[in-house]
């Protein structure tokens, strides 16, 4: 299948004219037609028709001068305004939304010459780690369809997963795009805040937003990254770091010191995930790295810390879903939306203000600092992404301590600011996918990519496809 | 677990919040406020005194722009109107806030 291959492999077909961009569209539509049906990762399907000649277009055009990502298909997690089409958070108070402008990151991709084939399925406006707080039917797991696909990425998760797209950009705020990625087998990257604009990335929280790459590879992400980064005039917020050759950092064999924070290899965490992740270890210290065992205290509050500041910007933020410019009535929220919106509220309300929302700012400073000492004794994390293998499709969405806990591994990094990039380690003894995280210090992206690709071209855990697309 | 809460104290704040919810809503959300404060209590176990709290991770301050007008980025009136579900005469349609005496 063409869709198994990488994106440096696709662009260097394409160039030889091996096959066309037409040939890779058909079969994104394939896998599409074949397994959205079960799988539910999209929720607009762009216009066959109109993908097709864009393909064809770039088919038509293509020099040897064209970018890696001319020409390739890819899917778009709904929380990404897309100019003339429908765009909906998951939700229905937008569910007949067209917006009348772009995100940059979406327009840096059609810059790019990248194609896009679907807007994906996720837990509406950002809030959830399992896809189902979704107002389009939940994400199913391509790897098995009674459990979720993680979240709130989930849907381009599955879709890459399920070969109906090459590469995704998906959104992290808590873990949305990490705990996703290891539940279904594929590569994402959270990145440093502030790498890539987040001008029409629909806010969740402000201040955590990051928007971010999932492809099959690290080396796939760094292509993307490569090309949706940079400062950007929209975003006030956006880094004027320069932007590095991403796509070349795979190629450095600088041997690390790889930190594993107790902390988080407790009773708690599933045991075939923490028996991965110690292989996984093993691999690194035979690749000549140096692993050791370090300690970071403060971040087993990194839940409360979370979900006292993510609630309040997001009832900030949602404040002006009010039905009158665009979308429907604030009654079309979900039960674990409004719960959301109701807690900040409260943190931010005059007496409760500095006894939560502030009390939780105190506590990110804590953060940074435990962060900061943590990379003066190494260069990179190794952790584990969530502390269960996917759940089964209706058992957490209910229960909101139980939804909470699920991202007790990815919760600290957004109030830092610090990358983090989940890959694929191995699978369970119930065949799930299990993924591990690498993280390093802010604009350090090159470290993630370089030890993440060393590790897939020594191991063959990313290659691995679900049954259902056998 | 302790009770925060009641229905009459979340119903306050889903007004604050200007949020429509039913009587059987604001019970099952009651019962999940609970539940969330239990967890974010935790943080009162940490002593933050002289913490200084941070709100943005950037480091940046006073990101201007130069003051030009930008017309890629300008709406016409009706692509601004175009996603309202109300509208008359060019303009946005809103609840009425003040009643006839």
């Amino acid at each position: 299948m063409l869709l198994d291959q990488s994106i440096t492999e696709l662009s260097s077909g394409l160039q030889k004219k091996k096959f066309t961009s037409v040939d890779i569209v058909t079969e994104c539509f394939a896998n599409i037609e074949t397994f959205n049906p079960t799988i539910n990762a999209c929720i607009t399907v762009v216009d066959k028709t109109e993908v097709l000649k864009a393909a064809k277009k770039c088919d038509e055009t293509r020099t040897p001068q064209s970018g890696p990502l001319f020409g390739i298909p890819f899917v778009m997690k709904d929380s990404y305004v897309t100019k003339g089409v429908k765009t909906t958070a998951a939700s229905k108070l937008l569910e007949s939304f067209i917006p009348p402008y772009s995100a940059t990151v979406y327009q840096k991709l059609l810059d790019a010459g990248a194609i896009l084939i679907a807007k994906a399925n996720m837990d509406a406006w950002g809030h959830g780690a399992t896809s189902e707080n979704t107002d389009f039917g939940p994400v199913k797991n391509p790897w098995n369809t009674t459990r979720s696909a993680g979240g709130s990425t989930g849907g381009v998760a599955a879709a890459i997963s399920s070969r109906m797209a090459v590469f995704g950009i998906g959104e992290d705020t808590g873990g949305s795009i990490r705990n996703p990625s290891a539940w279904c087998n594929v590569t994402g990257l959270k990145v440093t805040y502030g790498r890539v604009s987040r001008y029409g990335c629909i806010a969740y929280a402000s201040s955590f937003d990051t928007v971010g790459p999932m492809a099959k590879t690290a080396e796939d992400c760094a292509v993307v990254l490569e090309a949706i980064a940079g400062v950007d005039p929209y975003d006030a917020t956006s880094s004027p770091t320069p932007v590095g050759k991403y796509s070349q950092a795979v190629q450095s064999s600088k041997k690390l010191t790889i930190g594993m924070p107790k902390e988080f290899f407790t009773e708690g965490l599933d045991h075939d995930i923490s028996v991965r992740i110690k292989e996984a270890a093993a691999v690194f210290t035979t690749l000549g790295h140096t692993v050791k065992e370090i300690s970071m205290p403060s971040i087993s509050y990194g839940i409360p810390v979370y979900y006292l500041i993510a609630p309040s910007e997001t009832s900030s933020n949602l404040a002006r879903y009010d039905g009158i410019r665009y979308g429907n009535g604030r009654e079309n929220f979900t039960q674990e939306t409004d719960r959301r919106i109701l807690i900040g509220t409260y943190a931010l309300s005059a007496g409760y203000y500095d006894a939560y929302y502030k009390k939780a700012q105190q506590v990110r400073t804590m953060f940074i600092e435990t962060y900061r000492k943590a990379f003066s004794e190494c260069d990179v994390l190794l952790m584990p992404v969530t502390p269960m293998q996917p759940t089964k499709l209706g058992d957490i969405v209910s229960d909101p301590v139980q939804n909470m806990l699920l991202d007790i591994f990815t919760v600290t990094h957004n109030p830092v600011g610090v990358p983090s990039l989940a890959l694929p380690c191995g699978l369970s003894s119930d065949n799930l996918p299990i993924g591990m995280q690498l993280t390093a210090p802010m604009f350090s992206e090159e470290l993630l990519f370089s030890l993440a690709h060393e590790f897939q071209t020594n191991t063959d855990f990313h290659t691995k496809k679900p049954k259902l697309i056998e | 677990m302790a009770t925060h809460v009641g229905v009459a104290d979340v119903k306050k704040i889903a007004t604050l919040a200007n949020l429509p919810l039913t009587e059987s809503q604001l019970t099952s959300l009651t019962h999940a406020f609970d539940q969330t404060i239990d967890v974010v209590d935790e943080l009162q176990k940490l002593d933050t005194n002289s913490v200084v709290p941070t709100s943005q991770v950037t480091g940046l301050e006073n990101v201007f722009r130069d003051d030009v007008v930008d017309e890629t980025r300008m709406f016409p009136q009706e692509v601004a109107l175009s996603n309202a579900k109300r509208t008359k005469n060019g303009f946005f349609v809103v609840p009425a806030i003040f009643t006839e005496e």
